[in-house]
Parts: structure tokens; sequence; C-alpha cells
């Protein structure tokens, strides 16, 4: 029963009032694109222990998407931001790197 | 024999007699007795047969670690299995039963395998039952469910008769346990003015501490608990819960409390059990401690029993387990037994202890009192049968040669204790060995976190691995305060009470009794009381290769069951240790998981059962549909009419009847829990060109197109008809079960990959009752009612319109799912019953015939139009469903078009949809295979296609189905040969899957 704040409405949203997406920041590869990246939009997802950035809807909320960076072994939440993005703001980065050093995920150090 | 003294319980109420029925003897205790203490005052030593060898077995413990009285509780209704009688309270009229033998608890049959237990070691089933193999299904399995488990299921036709209900609390500081720890902890907490929870499992504050003795500041621990409990209570800001256990600590400080409301007052008024769900922002465990038992042969004979419960059954409940009690030890807590005993006027005829020098202060007393101290002494083995008759004294190093025998009824045996670690990890808190005290203990440095990285569970007190009076007090004093500051709330910074108990002498880890004891004491010395696991089995387990502690757990069963090993965890870690020449922190516990103990299926159900058990959706018709006899059928929330059977008609008739009706003159169907989004923005035709494999962007308003949706896999997923309302707006149709998730699927892609684009969407499916009105005489009906123009010119087919009927504001839309001339017909929710009745009215003199979900499926199958999660699994693609003419070659990109393109995507060898008419003319089972010929590497009939939707077609007198087959479509008129559980395999031709007006003559006039 993990709570996130939802970064648009501000409630501190309990599990309950949360579905879960899978990973954030893929990036979707279309008509054109190579096997290659297709199959890695498709089916390649980081499976860390440790942070990890994350998709969750506040689907008994507000109805909006955002992102999250939690931990998985911890359950540490760094933080939580919207889901225009496609990088997690440099202040979670900050915090991230200060706590974890050595962290890193796909191309995020 | 066991019996009430005559003086003595600090728990029961002398004056208050109770009568309660044990195996349906009647027998008598007090108010404020367990059923255990009860049993024990009426010399009831025997109370359960064990599960492997039907040993017979008495009561071990007195709180919540009991694994061996367990016993099946109430009558009908309210029985419930596998109930500890150490943790029920007695009240008058209690009916229990002992479990695990037949044909009675003093005469079983199963007691035979104690004399083959040579045979019967760990792995014993899974080595004698694995061959050979096809004796499993008929003899084995039979056989070992016959022995298998130890009590009764409650008879599946009664239903709970009791009522179970949720609460939700939120407080700042959560203290589990109500010991002299926890209430320091609530009391610092408090005291800041932070919103403090304190929960206790039993019916009593105080815990050990009033049994165990010493002094708090000076008073006896009962006079300082009562004085704290009343100094909590005064506070507006602390909560007390007494007979709440914490069951489980879960992410971000959640925790799950489990309250017994009334389990004493059966039949009363309100709930039976109370789950709470706790959100606290700091958790202080303070839980205590449970102590061990020492390994030694026939540890499991009745009247041998945990020192401590020896004494509460004394100190609480006025019961003396035996005139002579030996006690044995390994650390100096047990003398507090002997001397409560002795002081009692029982004769204590010898304490056994382990240390080569004994104890401190606490052994002091009891030589002082005149009972004899054996140091360095062992028990080589218990004598007795189903009762204790003495012990075998002998030194601790050997193999356990006879010294003495002592005659005795009993043994109160501690081996130390271990600190209740179990919710401290149940969220990810880790352990650390403590060598002096043999046991795991919480790391601080390593504690469970919460959202903020910041510890949220304290451990505190004896749950923290403190044994001294002043030691615990400290301790919770401390994370009382710790835990208020940490959320902000400062305590004043006052000093703990001063706790003052006994010295102690360090404890001797004792793991097995005497030391090298031969294998006929080994294969005697209980580890595992419920699962009969023995000192022997676990060392065969790592003899056999079992290394990981959780495999050899899984292997011998030691720390299953209702127990989870509360008593044997450690003892067996020990011993596995031992056998794998590795220390015990390397080789490490199992994994604590919730609840600490069973908690009730009704309490996990809460108020969730019957008709509020989910939500139900209804339509505008719902009632109306009821009131006409509909036979109902559930899709997702909703309960649609499957058919609405006439007097005297079965459903099958009922079906055929109309469809029948609808054909040759019309039907009516509430199609209202069809989805319905609205899709509004100047971007929203490009939307949609990407969210439909087809194109919606050149869609003119005023014009219906139907539209496929893929996943990004490529797989169909859902369909449905988009309507155009205007330049900027689309009305969507979604499938019934579909509403929601294709909702949430537009929301993510908007609101996640093309969030620059201007689009809104709503899901507007209950603002409106819709109605399809359908068959040859459909215009007819409609032009009775009046108010809009609905002929072919005005309304053609694909097309909708805004209008009145007969003055009910109505959107009407020219689709068709039946092949017939067709309305549906929008209409704002509240209208929706007035319109249906309309309809009814009006359509009476051509006999208008309201039909249900199955006449609308034979419909669209004698069409061959595809059903969503019949013709679809999640594995077919718009490609293999002949909709290739749905896919827009024109666009560059729709959700699923790269996924399409994919090799497996593209195989000629997909298999196809096809029509399938058997050659008898019967119905095709549902999801039959088409045989193909020979077999594959597992020996299983090729196959080369399988059945997807199958129904008798009253319209066509024969069955009819659809199917992907391969290659289907290039082999019209082949004749397939389908699975057939009942029989023969049936043929069945390939045929178009369209069976009824291929040309569409019908709808389009």
């Amino acid at each position: 029963m993990l709570i996130f704040e939802c970064p648009y409405c501000g409630v501190m949203a309990e599990e309950t009032e949360l579905t879960a997406g899978g990973e954030a920041h893929v990036k979707r590869f279309g008509p054109g694109s190579s096997d290659e990246d297709f199959e890695t939009y498709l089916f390649h997802r980081e499976n860390p222990k440790g942070v990890h950035f994350e998709r969750w809807r506040h689907a008994n909320g507000c109805g909006k998407w955002f992102l999250a960076a939690r931990c998985t072994n911890t359950l540490e939440v760094f933080g939580t931001y919207p889901a225009q993005t496609t990088r997690p703001p440099e202040p979670i980065l900050e915090a991230i790197r200060a706590k974890r050093p050595g962290f890193q995920w796909r191309d995020l150090a | 024999m066991s019996t009430r003294l005559v003086s003595g319980g600090r728990l029961i109420d002398r004056t208050k007699p109770i009568t309660f029925r044990f195996n349906g003897k009647r027998l008598k205790g007090h108010a404020g007795d367990t059923l255990a203490s009860a049993l024990l005052a009426s010399d009831q030593m025997l109370v359960g047969r064990s599960f492997k060898y039907h040993r017979p077995r008495g009561i071990v413990a007195s709180g919540a670690e009991e694994p061996n009285a367990l016993v099946g509780l109430g009558e009908g209704a309210r029985f419930e299995p596998n109930q500890r009688a150490t943790t029920t309270e007695l009240f008058e009229g209690l009916t229990a039963q002992s479990q695990n033998h037949w044909p009675s608890l003093d005469f079983d049959i199963g007691a035979v395998n104690t004399h083959f237990a040579r045979f019967l070691t760990a792995g014993f089933y899974y080595k004698m039952f694995i061959h050979p193999r096809p004796l499993w299904k008929h003899v084995y399995e039979p056989f070992i469910r016959q022995s298998a488990g130890l009590g009764k299921a409650p008879d599946a036709e009664t239903k709970d008769s009791d009522r179970y209900e949720h609460f939700y609390a939120f407080t700042d500081v959560l203290v589990i346990g109500g010991g002299v720890a926890g209430l320091q902890a609530a009391l610092a907490a408090g005291r800041s003015g932070a919103k403090v929870m304190l929960i206790e499992q039993t019916a009593h504050l105080g815990g050990r501490a009033p049994v165990d003795g010493g002094t708090i500041d000076g008073q006896e621990p009962g006079a300082w608990v009562d004085q704290t409990l009343a100094a909590l209570n005064a506070m507006p800001n602390v909560t007390i819960r007494a007979r709440t256990m914490g069951a489980g600590i879960y992410d971000h400080g959640y925790v799950l409390g489990y309250e017994r409301v009334a389990d004493e007052r059966p039949g009363t008024d309100g709930p039976r059990h109370r789950l709470w769900k706790i959100r606290a922002g700091r958790v202080i465990t303070a839980t205590g401690a449970i102590e061990r038992p020492i390994s030694f042969a026939g540890n499991d004979i009745p009247g041998v029993m945990l020192a401590g419960a020896v004494r509460d059954y004394v100190v609480n409940y006025g019961v003396s387990v035996g005139d002579r009690t030996v006690v044995v030890t390994n650390n100096d807590d047990a003398y507090r037994t002997a001397i409560v005993l002795a002081k009692a006027g029982l004769s204590v005829p010898c304490i056994i202890d382990a240390r080569p020098l004994g104890g401190g202060a606490l052994m002091e007393e009891a030589k002082a009192l005149g009972i004899r101290v054996e140091t360095g002494r062992g028990i080589a083995k218990v004598l007795g049968g189903k009762r204790v008759t003495g012990v075998v004294l002998c030194n601790m190093v050997g193999e356990g040669a006879l010294v003495e025998e002592i005659a005795c009824e009993a043994v109160a045996m501690s081996g130390g204790w271990s600190p209740v670690v179990h919710l401290w990890s149940h969220c990810g808190g880790k352990l650390t060995w403590d060598a002096d005290q043999a046991a795991f203990r919480p790391d601080a440095t390593r504690a469970p976190i919460g959202a903020d990285g910041q510890a949220n569970v304290l451990a505190a007190g004896a749950a923290n691995g403190f044994g001294r009076l002043q030691n615990v007090l400290q301790d919770a004093d401390v994370a009382g305060k710790m835990a208020a500051h940490a959320l902000g709330f400062d305590a004043p910074k006052d000093a703990p009470p001063m706790g003052e108990d006994a010295a102690v002498k360090p404890l001797m880890p004792v793991w097995l009794m005497p030391q090298s004891a031969h294998y006929g004491l080994r294969m005697k010395a209980w580890l595992d009381y419920q699962n009969d696991v023995k000192v022997s089995d676990v060392q065969l387990a790592a003899r056999e290769g079992y290394e990981s502690v959780e495999h050899t757990k899984r292997y011998t069963t030691l720390g299953m069951a209702t127990d989870q090993g509360k008593l044997s965890n450690i003892n067996g870690l020990a011993i596995l240790s031992d056998a794998l020449g590795e220390p015990i922190p390397q080789v490490g516990t199992t994994t604590f998981r919730p609840p600490y103990t069973p908690i009730s299926m009704g309490a996990i159900a809460g108020e969730a059962r019957g008709e509020i058990f989910q939500p139900l959706r209804r339509t505008p018709m719902h009632g109306w549909h009821e009131a006409h006899g509909a036979e109902w059928e559930p899709v997702g929330h909703w309960r649609r009419p499957y058919c609405f059977p006439k007097a005297g008609e079965d459903k099958h008739a009922a079906v055929a009847r109309e469809i029948n009706a609808t054909r040759q003159s019309i039907g009516m169907l509430d199609a209202s829990t069809l989805g319905k989004i609205i899709v509004k923005g100047p971007d929203a035709g490009k939307f949609l060109d990407m969210l439909y494999t087809n194109m919606m962007s050149t869609l003119a308003p005023g014009k219906c197109r139907y539209g496929l949706m893929c996943n990004e896999n490529g797989f169909l997923s859902d369909d449905g008809v988009v309507a155009r309302i205007d330049e900027d707006t689309f009305l969507c149709h979604t499938t019934t079960g579909g509403a929601d998730r294709i909702h949430a699927h537009m929301e993510d892609w908007l609101q996640c990959e093309w969030w620059d684009w201007k689009v809104y969407t709503a899901n507007v499916t209950e603002q409106f009752a819709q109605i399809a009105v359908v068959g040859p005489n459909a215009r007819k009906v409609l032009e009775k009612l009046g108010g809009m123009d609905v002929s072919k010119e005005a309304l053609p087919f694909m097309t909708w319109a805004d209008g009145t009927l007969g003055g009910i504001k109505a959107r009407v839309y020219r689709i068709s799912f039946s092949g017939e001339l067709s309305y549906e017909i929008a209409v704002p929710a509240n209208q929706g019953l007035a319109l249906w009745e309309a309809l009814i009215d009006a359509g009476a003199e051509f006999g208008i015939t309201p039909y249900g979900t199955e006449a609308l499926h034979v419909m669209r199958a004698e069409k061959g139009f595809i059903m969503i999660g019949d013709e679809t699994d999640g594995t077919v693609i718009p490609q293999d469903l002949g909709l290739g003419w749905a896919i827009s070659k024109k666009k560059a990109d729709y959700l699923g078009k790269r996924a399409q393109e994919r090799t497996h995507m593209t195989d000629p060898n997909r298999w196809q949809l096809v029509g399938l008419e058997t050659v008898d003319g019967s119905v095709l089972p549902d999801g039959a295979l088409a045989y193909a010929s020979g077999k594959n590497a597992n020996g299983q009939r090729n196959t080369q296609g399988r059945v997807t939707s199958t129904y008798h077609s009253p319209t066509l007198g024969r069955g009819i189905a659809m199917g992907l087959v391969l290659n289907g479509p290039d082999r019209m008129g082949e004749v397939l040969h389908f699975t057939n559980t009942e029989g023969e395999p049936i043929a069945a031709k390939i045929v178009s899957p369209v069976f009824y007006d291929p040309e569409g003559e019908k709808q389009n006039v």
C-alpha cells in the first residue's frame, strides 16, 4: 500500500486510488523503425533492485497520469512529477544521486 | 494431575463460574479463563493428536505461539477449525472439539504411525509416492488427502452467521503490543501531543511484567500498569484497543489490525471481528518475546510446557499443571517459574540447569526456598505416554546416560527467549544475530523505511532484544519519544520509570539436550510440534543436500502451518546450521510474512458479501427487465438480460422466439451498457486516426463508421461504431466491458505521448440510455411515435440524426448489429424507461419483442460479425478476421501498425476466420479444435483450427459456427473434423462466415 503525492491535484494518494502503468520514459517507435528499435520499445524493460522510474495514474482521483522515482527495494520515493516530459526533473535526479552514489538507470546517472 | 489451586489467579473471577463442553464432556471454568486454562484446571492434559504420527499432545504455551492446542470451536454456522485454546476466552456454552484423531482422542488408530516413524522421515511423501506415476491420481492422492490436514473445514452449505467490518484509522504513532514496553512507548509519544494508537492482541494490557515480577518506580508492575493505563486513558490524543492484534506491516506505514470484537460473546449485536486498516506515521513494535522449547527426547509428551507458560497458569489463572514440576533451563528466567511454584505450595523436585555454573540471584533465591538445583545437567528423556510421569536426568555433555530418574507430572522448559521480530520483518526490516542471547533481534540500522526514506518502524522492549525491566522501559521510552520527534512532536525530556529486577547470568545456547544425544533420542526430540518435525529430520534434510533454510522448511515442513514456527524456527535453524557447519546468522531465517497469527476470512471480506459484494451497475430499464422475468447475464459490473422467457418456456425456446420475432417483424434491445466516449477538440480526428486502424478524420459530420482498435502489440482490443457529431466532436461506441478500459487507454496516449494535441475525452456511458429497435417493422414503430423523419432518404444506413421521438429528445443512429433494418436510439438516461415503454406500446400491434444478449449474439453470428472476446483473445489481429477492409492503407501510423508488420503477424499460415457448418446440422462445441494429421513433439494430435463462436441458428434451423482455420478462406467447402468430448469427432464444412443476407439488403432499406 504505497503512497504517492499526485503532482496534479496534490493529494497524498493511497495505492487503492492509483493504477500502475509500468516503466516511465519509454520512447515510442512506430512504422519505419528497425526491428531492433521496435523490439526494445515493445519488450525491453528495466528491472532494477533500486531506483526505478514508473508510470502511475491517479485513476480514482483526478485521472491524471504521473511519473514517480521509487526504490523497488526500500520503497523510498524520491519524487513524483507530471508525465509530460521525456526526462526526470533535475532536482529528483540530484536527490537520487545524493542518496545513491553510482546510481544508474538506462542512460541516466 | 493438573488442577485449580484454591487461591490465586489474577485474571479470573472465581465468583463467576462458566460451563463449557470439550468433546461433549461438560466442564467448568471461571470468567477470565482461556479455554486452555480451563482445560488444564479440569485435568484435560491431552488436547489433540499430532499431525503426522498422531502422538498425544497437550498444551505447551499460554499465548499466540501455541502449536498443539488447536480445536474446532463452535457448531453449525459458527463452527471454526484450528482455533488456539490459549487465545480463546472462555464463555458460557462454549463448545470445542479436539482435532486429528479417529475414532477418539484417547484411542487413535493413526497413532500406529509413531511405530513407523523410522520410515516417515523428512521427504517421506516425496520419496514414496513419486513412482509409479499412474498411481498418483487414484491411489496416492486420495490416501494423502485422507491423512492430511488438522481441522475440518466448515460445512460448505452453511453461511457464516456473523457480521464483520472494516475500519480505517490514521494516526501519528501506532504502538503494537500493550505490555509495559508498549505502554511506556505510548505514554512517551502521547505526552508529545502526537496522535497515538495502541493495540494489544489479548484482552489484558500489561503483558508479562505482572507475572514476572520486579518493581517499576517501586511498585508492583501490575500497579504501575493500572496507573499508566489511567494516564493514557486520560489523554484525548491516545486510543487503546485491546483484543486487537497487529497482523501485518506493509508499505509506507500501512498496518492491518485484527480486532476480535465479540468472540467471547457470540450472537450479540455488532460485528464479530473488525479489520483495521491503519496508516501510521511511525510504528513501534513492542511485541515482546516468545520462549523457546528445548530439544530433548519426549519433549512433546503432555505435561511438558514452556516455563513461562507454567508460571502464567499459576499466577494468572490459579492453575497448577502438576503437583511436581521439574524445571529445565539454560537461563535464569525459568527459576522464576520454580519460585512461583514453590511459593504456591507446589513441589519442584529439581531445577535442571544446562549451564555448568548455573544462574545468579534467582538461583540463590530458589535454593533458599529449598529447591534442588542440578547444574551442567540435562534431560535425557521424558517418561510417560499420554502424560508425563518423570524425567531421566543426565549429564549435559555426553550421549544421555542415566544419572537418575526423577518422578514428576510436569516439565517446565526454557531455552531462552526470542524477540517477536515478525512485524518488524514484514516490510523489509533486517535482523542481527545476538550471540549472547542466542536470538535474532531487529537491526535498527536496517529498519523498514517509509516514502521519505526514513525508518518508519521502531522496535521496543523485549521485541528489541531487551530482557531486564530497566532496559525494556528505557528502550520503550526512547522509541516513543523518537517516533513522535520524527513527526514534529516533542515530548517533555523526563526520565523513564525505574525498573528493578534480579540480575541475571548469561544464557548458554542449548540446541540439543544432551549435547551428543544418540539417534534414538534425536528422533524423539521434537522441534516443530505442529508439523511433527524432529531434530533427526532436519539433520537428514541437511545430509540430503538441503542447504537453504527456505528449502529445508519446505522439505521437512518445519515452521509451516498455522503457527508458522513461532516455537520451532530458531531451534530448527540452529540444528540446520550445526549440520551444515555454518554459523547461524549465515544460514539466516525464513521469510516472515503476514498475518502474525491466522485471521478470519470473515474479517478479510468485511461487509463485502451477498448483495454488496461488489456494486451492481443497472441500466435505466433494469427494473422493467426484472419485472418481465429477465434471465440475467453478468457483463462487467452490469447485469444484462440474457433472454426474457415466457411462462413455460425454457431459455433455448425464448432465444429462438426472440430472434424469429425480430427477423420477421420487430425486436428491441437495451443497449445502454455499450460504452459511449466523447472525443472533442481540434485534433480529435487526428487522434482517432491513431487509435483506430481505419480513417476517422475523413468521416463527415452526421455519419457513422465501424472501427477497430488495436494495442501497440497489434492485437485487436475493441471495436465499435464512431459517429461524427460535428467538426470537432466524435462519439465513440465501445464494447460493454471495454468502456472504462478504452477511456483509460485514450487518456494514457493523450496525456503521456501526444500531450500537445488539443483533445478532450469524456466517458458518458451512463449519461445515456440506448435502445436498439430492430426488424423489418422498426421504421413503422418509430413513425408511430413521431417527431422526426426516420425515412431511408432522411436517415440512410450508417448516419445519425438528432430529433424527438414521442416527445423525448433523442439521437438516432442507423446502425445494425443484426443485419436487419435497425435504429439505435440514445436518450438522456432519465428518459430511457419512458422511451422503452413508449416503444413497447407503439410496437404492440407488430408484436414487438424485447430480446436479450443471446439473441443479439446469435443474430450477429448469423451475419458473420465478430465479437470482441469470442473471435479475439488477445492474440488475434484484424487481418486474421478478414477485416483488412477496416485497416487504412493510407495512414502512415496507427497504434498497432508497426507490430502488424512483424514477421509473425504477416505469416500466411496464421489461422483465418471462416464460417463452419456441421455436416449433420448439430452445434459444434465451443472452443473445439480441428484435427490435423500427425502428432506434435509432446505426442498430441496436431491441430489446424478452432471454434470461436457457435450457436443454433433458429433462422437457418441448424448449427452455425465461426472459427479460425489454417488457410481457411482458401479452403471453402473442405470438411474438417473437430474434437468432441462427448463422443465421435464432429465433421464440419468450411463456409463463408456470413450465413444470412450476404448482400446486406435487409439492413440497407
